[in-house]
């Protein structure tokens, strides 16, 4: 069998990949703050909340962490719809991207707020400063400074995880691909483009935010 | 090792890959093994769909089983999707696509076909409260389409710009996303849509623009000529003994009537 390859063909579509690269940051950016914002909520909720909320979390971490995100995508975008809410392909993959990031996040944070020690806890405490203060700033700077590798390794996740979006419509970077060799067959080049692109995505995005986190998440 | 050096070595793993000789032998190598690999839909009734037996079947599976039988080996089909079943040629992981393919010149550029086996149309579907008598009339309306589908690409042509026009990856997330109402319209085969209609009463939906009249073709990769003639050579007779439009009534409600050669 004989390939030739022929990557011109796919690189002149470059604004579709850009599009792509677009949609797939953006998409990505959102997720993830909202997500892992859900994420400290859901973690304090376990760790210090009142017993039924615990058992609430608890039973949503479970559940979306034993589905497979791409079940949970069309549920939200072709099932909900038979229950009245009619949503957007984008926002369809906004919510499942942050209903899936939040569940793992949830566990990732909560590890690293059961590994603050206690005294640093009672020692916040008898300075007279309230729970709320107590958590925000004795406990999950800390919190956070231990599990953000894990953090950062969850997001990339979920930005590859993404890519699955293409499939109701969102024109992200799987999309742009599938649909440049839908179009001139050129699956071998237009996946080998894709996959360096996803490539370069993850690893900016990674040190991205491994530079982030110790300037403005806990101080360095 | 620097990066060109690295580079270089990279092509020529490529070039070994594809140094086999392209010589003429699927139709050897099946007679040889007594046995052909078919991709076949299973997403696409009544030409291809999975019945209640969890077993694909349909106008296109009747049609490899048959072109198999006419050869005397045995078959093995593999489900494909629009999308993918023109790279499952290419790559050689099927002899034979029957799918449903229509016949355009992007795709002559890659593949060869065969003459055609079966009658098919593309056109737009909506509700019936949906005023569509033109392609002009689709402006602002959302159009779900099954990516790399022949009706994907007629409707980029002629749509006007600001159709939204929603790709999806299979005709099953395409129909679902129709039913749930997350597009107002569908651009799909009649097959497709007939099954749809049938389905949901409720819908009211009804036949709007054609898209193209399309006969379905028997894919076979570039090249191979005596596998293509051999086929056709199948076809032809089936057409004389009206094996083509016994298959064609008991899937489709009529005769096969006039093909394209």
């Amino acid at each position: 069998m004989r390939i030739q390859l022929d990557f011109l063909a796919v690189l002149s579509q470059w604004p579709l990949l850009a599009k792509g690269v677009l949609w797939t940051l953006g998409l990505t950016a959102i997720a993830s703050v909202i997500g892992v914002l859900a994420g400290v909520a859901c973690a304090w909720a376990r760790s210090q909340g009142p017993g039924w909320l615990r058992w609430t979390v608890g039973c949503y971490v479970e559940l979306v962490r034993n589905t497979p995100f791409i079940v949970q995508l069309f549920f939200i975008f072709f099932g909900l719809p038979a229950a009245g809410f009619k949503l957007s392909p984008e926002v369809a993959s906004i919510i499942a991207m942050v209903v899936n990031l939040g569940a793992y996040a949830t566990e990732i944070i909560r590890a690293g707020i059961d590994a603050t020690p206690k005294g640093q806890v009672e020692a916040a405490m008898s300075l007279a400063l309230g729970r709320a203060q107590t958590f925000i700033r004795v406990v999950l700077p800390p919190a956070l400074k231990k599990v953000w590798p894990a953090l950062v390794g969850q997001i990339i996740i979920v930005m590859l995880g993404s890519a699955v979006c293409g499939q109701i419509s969102v024109e992200d970077l799987s999309y742009a691909a599938n649909l440049i060799q839908s179009r001139n067959f050129r699956a071998f080049e237009a996946f080998i483009v894709a996959t360096l692109i996803y490539l370069a995505l993850a690893i900016a995005v990674r040190r991205l935010l491994t530079w982030l986190g110790p300037r403005f998440l806990w101080g360095r | 090792m620097t990066l060109s050096r690295r580079l270089f070595s990279l092509s020529f793993m490529f070039l070994l890959a594809g140094g086999a000789a392209h010589a003429q032998t699927a139709l050897d190598d099946i007679l040889k093994t007594k046995k052909i690999t078919i991709a076949i839909p299973t997403d696409f009734p009544p030409y291809g769909f999975v019945g209640t037996d969890l077993k694909p079947q349909g106008l296109d599976i009747d049609t490899a089983n048959y072109i198999a039988a006419k050869l005397g080996v045995s078959v093995e089909l593999v489900p494909v999707t629009s999308a993918n079943r023109i790279p499952y040629l290419q790559t050689k992981k099927a002899d034979l696509v029957i799918a449903t393919l229509g016949k355009n010149p992007e795709r002559e550029k890659v593949i060869d076909f065969t003459a055609a086996y079966s009658p098919f149309f593309q056109a737009v579907f909506a509700a019936k409260s949906l005023s569509i008598k033109s392609y002009a009339d689709l402006a602002g309306k959302s159009v779900g389409v099954t990516r790399g589908a022949l009706e994907d690409q007629e409707l980029s042509k002629v749509a006007p710009p600001n159709v939204d026009i929603k790709r999806f990856e299979d005709n099953n997330a395409t129909v679902s996303a129709f039913v749930a109402g997350q597009v107002q319209a569908i651009a799909t085969g009649a097959s497709v849509a007939g099954n749809l209609m049938a389905k949901n009463p409720q819908l009211n939906t009804e036949y709007k623009l054609l898209l193209k009249d399309s006969p379905n073709f028997i894919g076979v990769a570039k090249g191979e000529d005596k596998l293509r003639l051999k086929v056709n050579e199948i076809l032809a007779e089936a057409r004389k003994s009206g094996d083509t439009d016994k298959m064609a009534m008991k899937w489709l409600g009529r005769p096969a009537g006039e093909l394209p050669q």
